[in-house]
């Protein structure tokens, strides 16, 4: 079973995300800011990872840098999932190192699908 | 009295003054040598020992002519204020150090002129010295009742003259450049000015109500004496005219003495001083000579029909009863009254000598060749053998030649001599069109008049009516009768010398100036002095000039006199002041009347004039063409002054352009945030709805009761959104204007619980203790709604910054003069200073909150100031001391 962490403040969102990637097999883990991703991922090695960006005392941006300072979590794939839409957040979210950007608001089967792709 | 006891009481006087001279020089910097009463006292040098002694004299003998020597200045010194300050500032820019730079300078810097006037001054001055010396020397000997000895080697008074030559060579010659000021000589000048008054007034006292019985008994007793009548009254039409003219004359003396030119002008601090001097001296006149009247008929009656010297009566009253004291009293007076006149005289004669005379005529060649500090002693060196000269050679004038006349008489003949100067010294004032070949022939046709008219038949002896050149005149011709010359014979001598020579004198300048254009550097010269207060700030621009010069070279010449350093010092000065380059290789005109003014001070105007050109290459410029340069200067000058403004407008204009340039850059990104925002907020609401849906929609297995929980979701995402629509268009209709007030009398204490029942469940949550710290009850006017919509948002702000233990907020309302100041304040972490303007404006986010999950929208603080200000209120924030944040907004009582 894969591992996947989803990270954001909005407990509504997080809330259909949790249902829809229980419903394919993950088992799911769940922060609502970038402190307590990084306070999961102490003790969970994910094989994927949601984050939001707009979020309280630590956002997303800074949450991945911090990811891939860890080189236990190297082979984490990481996906942007955020509101920011504009063009420089999109290139500074691929440049950090996530794997791919999703703007809100999103499909979530073809969110499913992206992530079922990259752990192929 | 014992002759050396007077001398011993001599030297300690001049011990006294030489300690004064020496103490004013150490503190020169103090305010107290500074100050406009010593310049106004030092013009007292007017008065020597011919006012001391001569003017009772002259009252004695022959009535109340002495006055005019007074009134002559009183009349003119009103005018002071313009004419003597336009003196002022010309010397002050073009370093004048004495009256024949002044005019030389003038008439296209000319050498000879210089030369001459320096002459003139000479033959003025000397005899001028020796009257001093023989006042000293008379007086002397009155006091001491010795006769004088015929052999000069032991005439005490010889000695009196060398201690005085020694002390004004040392003191006079201080600074190289002769146009510093001299503090320490004018201070004891001013000192001595006092002292000969109050001791003047003491005798005249004494004399007045103690030997008589004041004004009433002396006129009394002399009324009855022979010629009182006569002596007393103007008299005839004749009689006024002299009058006038010798007016005229101390008029002229009051400007053209050199000692007076050199107090009045060269040693100027502040051309405000003037204005103290204004009414200081003429009042020092006016006291002076309250007491001539009475000493001078007090003598006549005491002394009646004995042959006394009247000039003497002062030293004489006080001795004819045995009143010592008073006797050296009055001696000092009198030998104050002279020195100064020696030692200021001497000073500007000898400066004269050496810059106008010596220097350009013979020691220039030499001077030119070699080191600053060799020349600088050779300039020294000539001026203190000048001075010493002066004062020896004026003594030797006083022995073989001076005396048989009276002081007042000598005093006069010296008035008209230097009277010659006054048509181009006035001219250089006031007439464009002088110049200096009118200059200097009207100099020299004056003075040869006044030699034919005043000072031959004075040199034969003014009675001697059987010489036959004074009484037939020339060749036997009626008209040319040296003292009814063209047979005007009623005025006398002085004055009928006084009228010729200086028609003769004013003629011939102007005829000869109309006649004969003056080059392009008189013309020059003349715009400088004329139109002085144009050029006052960059005067250096005002001087035309054409050619080719080198700093280099101009430098070489400059070190030579004022050495490396302060060369330096000039050139970076005038660099700034002109804004040149330092490392510019061609001179400019400015550059070359830098360094001519720079040199002007050491060795004269001629002299720097000459040395400046030996170095450069000039190329002649026509009369016209000055004229076209002037005029283009000043034109230039008023385009100047008209860019200069524009441009400092348009400075004003850009930085305010800039500013408001950079407010809306902010603004615009404020804006751009703002939008982000909003579109992430509008978005986040609409992400969630959309989620839930498609789980609905496309997953029919969702259990029961998690189909109600996002069917539920769907619903609040939805309200959440129409809030914030809600909270965009509010803000919309208050910033336009469209929202108005409803505005009623409402109880701020209930309103405030109204606000914070619905907060109640946050506060506890977090367990803060809220406070009210004020007076119930509290009726306001305002729209109720409106104001909890402020207090609330102020209220949640303050909830969400409390820590998490021990929150505290505090709502406190002062009473100010006309309004109600409400406070909100808690102890988190408070807010940062550069953000505590900006948080107002509607779209700001603070710069730690940009990434960061924002706490509002960014638009609840600028929803309450909208409020807050339709309610003509104004709000801010600041940190309290307790480092927590307190907003505050006020409301109209």
């Amino acid at each position: 079973m894969k591992k996947i962490l989803l990270v954001d403040d909005e407990p509504n969102i997080i809330m259909s995300l949790e249902y829809t990637f229980k419903k394919n097999n993950f088992e799911v883990y769940i922060a609502r800011d970038g402190q307590e991703a990084l306070d999961i991922l102490e003790n969970q090695i994910p094989d994927v990872i949601i984050l939001d960006v707009m979020m309280p005392n630590v956002d997303g941006y800074a949450t991945l840098e911090q990811i891939k300072k860890n080189e236990k979590l190297n082979q984490c794939k990481v996906i942007f999932l955020s509101a920011k839409n504009k063009e420089s957040d999109i290139q500074k979210g691929l440049a950090l190192g996530a794997s791919d950007y999703i703007t809100k608001p999103f499909s979530l089967k073809k969110l499913v699908d992206k992530v079922k792709g990259l752990l192929e | 009295m014992n002759s050396l006891t007077l001398i011993s009481i001599l030297l300690v006087y001049l011990t006294f003054l030489f300690f004064i001279a020496h103490w004013a020089e150490k503190k020169e910097n103090l305010k107290w040598a500074n100050n406009p009463y010593i310049y106004s006292f030092s013009l007292a040098v007017y008065c020597t020992a011919w006012t001391y002694y001569g003017s009772i004299g002259v009252a004695a003998n022959s009535g109340l002519n002495y006055l005019t020597i007074y009134i002559g200045p009183i009349i003119i010194i009103p005018a002071w204020i313009i004419i003597l300050q336009k003196i002022i500032r010309i010397s002050r820019l073009n370093n004048v150090s004495s009256i024949a730079d002044f005019i030389s300078l003038r008439y296209g810097n000319s050498r000879f002129l210089g030369a001459l006037v320096t002459l003139i001054c000479l033959a003025a001055i000397l005899p001028y010295i020796a009257l001093q010396l023989k006042a000293i020397s008379e007086t002397f000997h009155v006091v001491t009742k010795t006769p004088e000895n015929s052999l000069a080697l032991f005439d005490t008074t010889t000695y009196v003259a060398v201690a005085l030559a020694l002390f004004a060579s040392y003191y006079g010659t201080r600074y190289v450049d002769a146009s510093e000021k001299r503090k320490g000589i004018i201070t004891a000048v001013a000192m001595e000015s006092i002292l000969k008054l109050v001791f003047f007034m003491i005798i005249g006292i004494y004399v007045t109500y103690f030997v008589f019985d004041g004004y009433g008994d002396i006129y009394k007793k002399a009324s009855v004496l022979e010629h009182f009548n006569t002596k007393n009254t103007i008299g005839s039409i004749e009689n006024g005219m002299n009058w006038f003219f010798l007016c005229m004359l101390s008029l002229f003396a009051i400007f053209l003495l050199p000692r007076q030119f050199h107090v009045s002008v060269v040693e100027n601090n502040r051309e405000k001083h003037i204005k103290t001097a204004l009414w200081i001296f003429p009042l020092y006149l006016f006291i002076f000579n309250l007491f001539v009247f009475p000493i001078a008929w007090g003598g006549n009656v005491l002394f009646d029909g004995e042959v006394k010297n009247a000039d003497t009566y002062s030293l004489l009253i006080p001795q004819f009863f045995n009143n010592t004291f008073l006797t050296i009293i009055v001696f000092l007076g009198g030998f104050s009254a002279a020195i100064s006149m020696i030692i200021v005289s001497s000073i500007s004669l000898s400066t004269m000598l050496s810059n106008n005379l010596l220097i350009p005529y013979t020691f220039l060649g030499r001077l030119k060749n070699e080191e600053q500090e060799i020349n600088n002693k050779k300039i020294v060196t000539i001026r203190k053998i000048g001075i010493f000269l002066l004062i020896i050679i004026a003594y030797l004038i006083y022995r073989f030649f001076a005396l048989d006349y009276s002081l007042g008489s000598i005093g006069l003949v010296s008035f008209v001599i230097i009277g010659q100067l006054a048509p181009s010294f006035f001219g250089a004032l006031f007439w464009r069109r002088g110049s200096s070949l009118g200059a200097k022939s009207g100099i020299i046709v004056g003075f040869l008049v006044c030699l034919y008219t005043l000072l031959i038949p004075y040199a034969y002896g003014l009675t001697n009516t059987t010489n036959t050149f004074i009484a037939s005149g020339i060749f036997n011709i009626d008209l040319l009768k040296p003292l009814a010359l063209f047979g005007l014979d009623y005025l006398s001598p002085i004055a009928h010398a006084f009228f010729w020579s200086l028609l003769f004198n004013t003629m011939t300048y102007f005829a000869v100036s109309v006649n004969f254009k003056g080059n392009y550097r008189e013309r020059n010269y003349a715009e400088m002095y004329i139109d002085v207060d144009k050029y006052s700030t960059n005067h250096e621009n005002a001087f035309v000039w054409k050619g080719t010069a080198y700093t280099r070279d101009i430098e070489k010449v400059l070190v030579k006199f004022l050495g490396e350093e302060r060369t330096q010092r000039a050139m970076s000065i005038f660099n700034t002041k002109y804004n040149v380059d330092k490392n510019q290789e061609l001179a400019d005109a400015r550059l070359v009347k830098f360094a001519e003014n720079l040199l002007t001070g050491h060795i004269g105007t001629a002299s720097a004039k000459i040395l400046i050109s030996s170095v450069v290459k000039e190329e002649k410029i026509t009369l016209p063409e000055v004229l076209k340069i002037l005029e283009e200067s000043n034109e230039n000058i008023q385009i100047n002054k008209k860019l200069v403004e524009t441009s400092n407008e348009l400075k004003k204009i850009t930085y305010q352009l800039k500013h408001a340039n950079e407010n809306l850059i902010i603004k615009d990104r404020q804006k751009d945030d703002f939008l982000d925002t909003v579109t992430h907020e509008l978005r986040t609401p609409i992400t969630a709805i959309r989620a839930a849906s498609e789980i609905l929609i496309d997953d029919e297995d969702v259990p029961d009761d998690l189909r109600k929980q996002f069917l539920n979701n769907i619903i609040s995402e939805s309200d959440r959104l129409n809030r914030l629509i809600d909270k965009i268009l509010d803000l919309e209709k208050l910033e336009t204007g469209k929202q108005k007030l409803n505005l009623s009398q409402n109880d701020f204490f209930n309103t405030l619980s109204k606000t914070i029942e619905p907060l109640q469940q946050l506060i506890k949550n977090k367990n803060i203790s809220v406070i009210l710290d004020f007076q119930k009850p509290l009726f306001l006017f305002y729209d109720e709604d409106r104001i909890i919509q402020v207090v609330t948002n102020l209220l949640s702000n303050a909830i969400k910054f409390c820590p998490e233990v021990g929150g505290k907020i505090t709502i406190e309302i002062l009473n100010k003069s006309n309004f109600y100041e409400i406070n909100v304040v808690d102890n988190g972490k408070g807010i940062e200073l550069k953000d505590a303007e900006m948080i107002f404006d509607k779209f700001y986010q603070s710069d730690n909150q940009n990434i960061k999950k924002p706490h509002g929208s960014g638009l609840g603080l600028a929803i309450c100031k909208q409020i807050v200000e339709l309610h003509q209120g104004k709000i801010w924030a600041k940190n309290n001391e307790n480092t927590g944040a307190c907003f505050t907004f006020t409301l109209l009582k």
